[in-house]
C-alpha cells in the first residue's frame, strides 16, 4: 500500500494486486486513449504542453524536458531518433526497473506521444543488461502494441508510423551517460563523446539529432499529455513541478520505493514518517541524498539558505524539501532520487572505499584525470582499510579529486569526485583519525564495506 | 561456427532493427553467449564478418563490457551486487557465505563445476539489497541465511541431475 503522504501518478499501478503487464490489462485502464488522443493534434502543441509543464529530467541532471526537444536540429534533413535511457545504473537508483517491468505500457505510451510530438520514426529502448527479464517484457510489450497498431505503421489508423526497438547493454555504468549510450548504440566501447561538437540534440545517433530522455521522464510526457501543461504544472512546486519517484536503501526500517509531490515532503518526513527512522537503537549519521554521486550531508550540520527576500533559513537535513532546486541550495542534488541511508556503524573510509572500488571500475578510461584518478582514489582508500592509513591520506584523497573535475571529456570526472571531495570535507576528523581507529578493537557491529 | 537455426534467425533479425549494422555487435554477442556460454576467438571472427566488421571492432567490445567472457562459467552463474546499499546491509557476508558453500573463491567455477560466483556493481534493486542474480533472476535481500537456502536448492538440482 502506498503510504498517505505519497501522490502516484507514474506509480499508479506498481505492486498493485491484479494489475499485469499485458496490454489487455493497459487497456482495461484506459490505456492509449492519450496517444489516441494526441496524435490528432499538430506535433507543435505537444511539445508547447511540455514546456509549460516545466517538466525537468528524471535522468539525474534536471534538465528542463521542453528546452531539450526545443535545442533538437529539425532543419537537417535527417532523420531525429528518440533514445530512452534504461540503463538505471547510478547506484542508489531503483525506480526505472519497477515501471519497466511492471507497467511497459505507460512507457511505450510516453514514448510514442514524445515521439509524435518531434517527428521521430525510429526510437530505441536502452536497457541496461542485467535486466534480461526487463527486456523481454518491453520487447513483449512492443509485439501487443504493434499489432494494436500503437507502435509500427500507420499509428491509431493515421498517416504516422515510429518504430520502437529494444537494445540491452552489457554491465557497463557508463553507458547511462548520453553521448557513452549512443557511442553503445552504434556497436562501440562507450567513450563519451566531447561536446561541443556533438550535441545529441545536433549530431546524435548516426550523426544525426536524437533526443536522450529517462525512462520516467518520459511516463511523465503521458500524463502531460493527458492533463495538459498547465495543470501537470500546479504538481509540486514551482520550477520542480510534477511528482518524483523516490528510492530509500541503507539504514532506515522500511526502504523502499516512493511518489511524492515535488517539494511537498522534506526529507526528515521521508525517513522518519514514512521509512519509520533509523533502526532500533542507532543514530542517522549521514544521507547521500540522490545517487551515489551526489555530495554526502551530515545529519548534525546546518544549512544556511538565502531566500530571495535576504533572509537566511537555518536548515538541518530533516527540513529540505524533496526537490531539485532546495537540494542543489545545500550544496549537493536530488539528482536520479536514490537516498542512501548510513547510521551510525558505518566508517565514512570504509564507505568511500565501496563506492571508490565503484568508480574505478567503471571509468571508461577514456581521459587521463578520470582514469588514473578513479584508480588512486579507490587505492588509497584500499590501502586505508586493508593496509596503513596516513593522517595525511584525506587531503592526498582532496588533492587527486580536485584534479579530475572539470578535466574530463564527460561528467564522469565529477561524479567520481564529488564522494571523495565531500566525504573528506565534512568528515575530516575521520579520515585523520582512520589510523588510530584501526588500532582499537573492530566494534562487533561494525560493517565490512570494502 | 554452429549456432542453432533458431539462432541465427534471431541474429538475422535483430540486424534489421539499425540502419548501421555495426549497431548490432552487442546483440549478436549477447545471442551467442547466451547459446555458447561464453565469447570464444572463433566467434569474435564470425560476428565480425557477418556484420562486415574487423575482429577488432568486436574484441574491443568484449573486452570492454564486463557481462561478455572469453571463458566459461560454471552451470549457474552467481552475481552479488558489492556496491554501497548492499554492502551497508550485509553484501560482503552474502557473498563470502556463497563462496563457503560452494568451497570456491569469486571468479573461479566451483570444483564441481556448479557455479561461479562474483560480485558485480550495483544491480538497481538497492531498496532491498543484498541484491543477488543468479543467471537471468534477481533475488532479494540475500541474507546468509537466504544465501545457503539458494546453494542447497541449486545443490539438490546437481543431485537430482546426476542421478
Ligand atoms: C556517468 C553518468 C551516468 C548516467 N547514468 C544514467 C542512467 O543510468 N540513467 C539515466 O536515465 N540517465 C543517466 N545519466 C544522465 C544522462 O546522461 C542523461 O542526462 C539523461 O538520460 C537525460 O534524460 P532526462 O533529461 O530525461 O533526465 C548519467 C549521466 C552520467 C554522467
Ligand atoms: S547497491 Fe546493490 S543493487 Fe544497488
Amino acid at each position: 500500500m502506498p503510504h498517505p503522504l505519497e501522490r502516484r501518478v507514474i506509480f499508479q499501478h506498481i505492486d498493485e494486486p491484479g494489475y499485469s503487464p499485458d496490454l489487455a490489462c493497459y487497456l482495461r485502464q484506459g490505456g492509449y486513449a492519450v496517444l489516441r488522443k494526441s496524435v490528432q493534434r499538430p506535433p507543435a502543441e505537444l511539445i508547447d504542453e511540455v514546456k509549460r509543464s516545466g517538466l525537468r529530467g528524471r535522468g539525474g541532471a534536471g534538465f528542463l524536458c521542453g528546452l531539450k526537444w526545443n535545442l533538437v536540429d529539425r532543419k537537417s534533413g535527417k532523420p531525429i531518433y528518440l533514445i530512452v535511457n534504461a540503463d538505471e545504473s547510478e547506484p542508489g537508483t531503483f525506480k526505472d526497473r519497477y515501471i519497466i517491468h511492471q507497467d511497459p505500457h505507460q512507457l511505450i505510451e510516453g514514448i510514442m506521444i514524445s515521439c509524435y510530438a518531434n517527428n521521430v520514426k525510429q526510437a530505441y529502448i536502452y536497457i541496461r543488461g542485467e535486466f534480461p527479464h526487463g527486456a523481454r517484457i518491453l520487447e513483449t510489450a512492443i509485439a501487443e502494441a504493434r499489432a494494436a497498431n500503437f507502435v509500427g505503421p500507420n499509428i491509431c489508423g493515421g498517416a504516422y508510423s515510429c518504430e520502437i526497438y529494444v537494445h540491452r547493454g552489457a554491465g557497463a555504468y557508463i553507458c547511462g551517460e548520453e553521448t557513452g549510450l549512443i557511442e553503445s548504440l552504434e556497436g562501440k566501447r562507450p567513450y563519451p563523446r566531447i561536446k561541443p561538437p556533438f550535441f545529441p540534440a545536433v549530431l546524435g545517433l548516426y550523426q544525426c539529432p536524437t533526443i536522450v530522455n529517462n525512462v520516467e521522464t518520459l511516463c511523465h510526457v503521458k500524463h502531460i499529455a493527458d492533463i495538459g501543461g498547465g495543470a501537470y504544472a500546479g504538481i509540486g512546486t514551482p520550477n520542480n513541478t510534477g511528482t518524483r519517484l523516490i528510492g530509500v536503501s541503507g539504514h532506515v526500517q522500511r526502504p523502499g520505493y516512493f511518489e511524492f509531490e515535488s517539494g511537498k515532503i522534506t526529507l526528515g518526513r521521508l525517513l522518519h514518517e514514512v521509512c519509520g527512522g533509523p533502526l532500533p537503537g542507532r543514530k542517522f549519521k549521514a544521507i547521500i541524498p540522490g545517487g551515489s554521486s551526489s555530495k554526502i550531508l551530515r545529519c548534525d550540520e546546518r544549512f544556511k539558505i538565502k531566500q530571495k527576500d535576504g533572509t537566511v533559513l537555518d536548515w538541518g537535513y530533516e527540513d529540505i524539501p524533496l526537490d531539485f532546486d532546495s537540494f542543489a541550495a545545500c550544496g549537493t542534488m536530488g539528482g536520479s532520487g536514490g537516498v542512501i541511508v548510513m547510521d551510525d556503524r558505518v566508517n565514512l573510509v570504509e564507505a568511500l572505499g565501496n563506492l571508490n572500488a565503484f568508480y574505478a571500475h567503471e571509468s571508461c578510461g577514456q581521459c587521463t584525470p578520470c582514469r588514473e584518478g578513479s584508480l588512486w582514489m579507490k587505492k588509497i582508500t584500499a590501502r586505508m582499510v586493508h593496509g596503513e592509513a596516513r593522517v595525511e591520506d584525506g587531503e592526498l584523497l582532496k588533492n587527486v579529486a580536485d584534479q579530475i573535475a572539470g578535466r574530463t571529456v564527460c561528467p564522469f570526472g565529477e561524479a567520481c569526485s564529488w564522494p571523495t571531495q565531500s566525504f573528506v570535507q565534512k568528515f575530516g576528523d575521520e579520515f585523520k583519525a582512520y589510523a588510530e581507529t584501526k588500532r582499537q578493537p573492530r566494534p562487533v557491529d561494525a560493517l565490512t564495506l570494502v | 561456427m554452429n549456432l542453432k537455426p533458431e539462432t541465427l534467425q534471431r541474429i538475422d533479425e535483430v540486424i534489421t532493427h539499425y540502419p548501421v549494422k555495426r549497431s548490432a555487435v552487442l546483440p549478436l554477442l549477447h545471442l551467442v553467449q547466451e547459446e555458447q556460454g561464453y565469447i570464444s576467438r572463433e566467434a569474435i571472427e564470425w560476428i565480425a564478418a557477418k556484420l562486415e566488421l574487423q575482429p577488432i571492432n568486436v574484441y574491443e567490445v568484449v573486452t570492454f563490457y564486463p557481462m561478455f567472457r572469453q571463458h566459461p562459467v560454471g552451470r549457474r552463474h552467481i552475481k552479488v551486487c558489492r556496491t554501497l546499499s548492499c554492502a551497508l546491509n550485509g553484501g560482503y557476508r552474502t557473498c563470502e557465505e556463497f563462496e563457503k558453500e560452494f568451497a570456491t573463491q569469486r571468479g573461479a567455477i566451483s570444483p564441481d563445476g556448479e557455479v561461479t560466483i562474483e560480485f558485480v556493481e550495483c544491480l538497481a534493486s538497492c531498496g532491498s539489497g543484498p541484491a543477488v542474480m543468479i543467471d537471468d533472476d534477481l533475488h532479494e535481500k540475500v541474507d546468509c541465511a537466504k544465501a545457503r537456502a539458494l546453494a542447497a536448492q541449486i545443490k539438490a538440482e546437481a543431485a537430482a541431475r546426476t542421478k
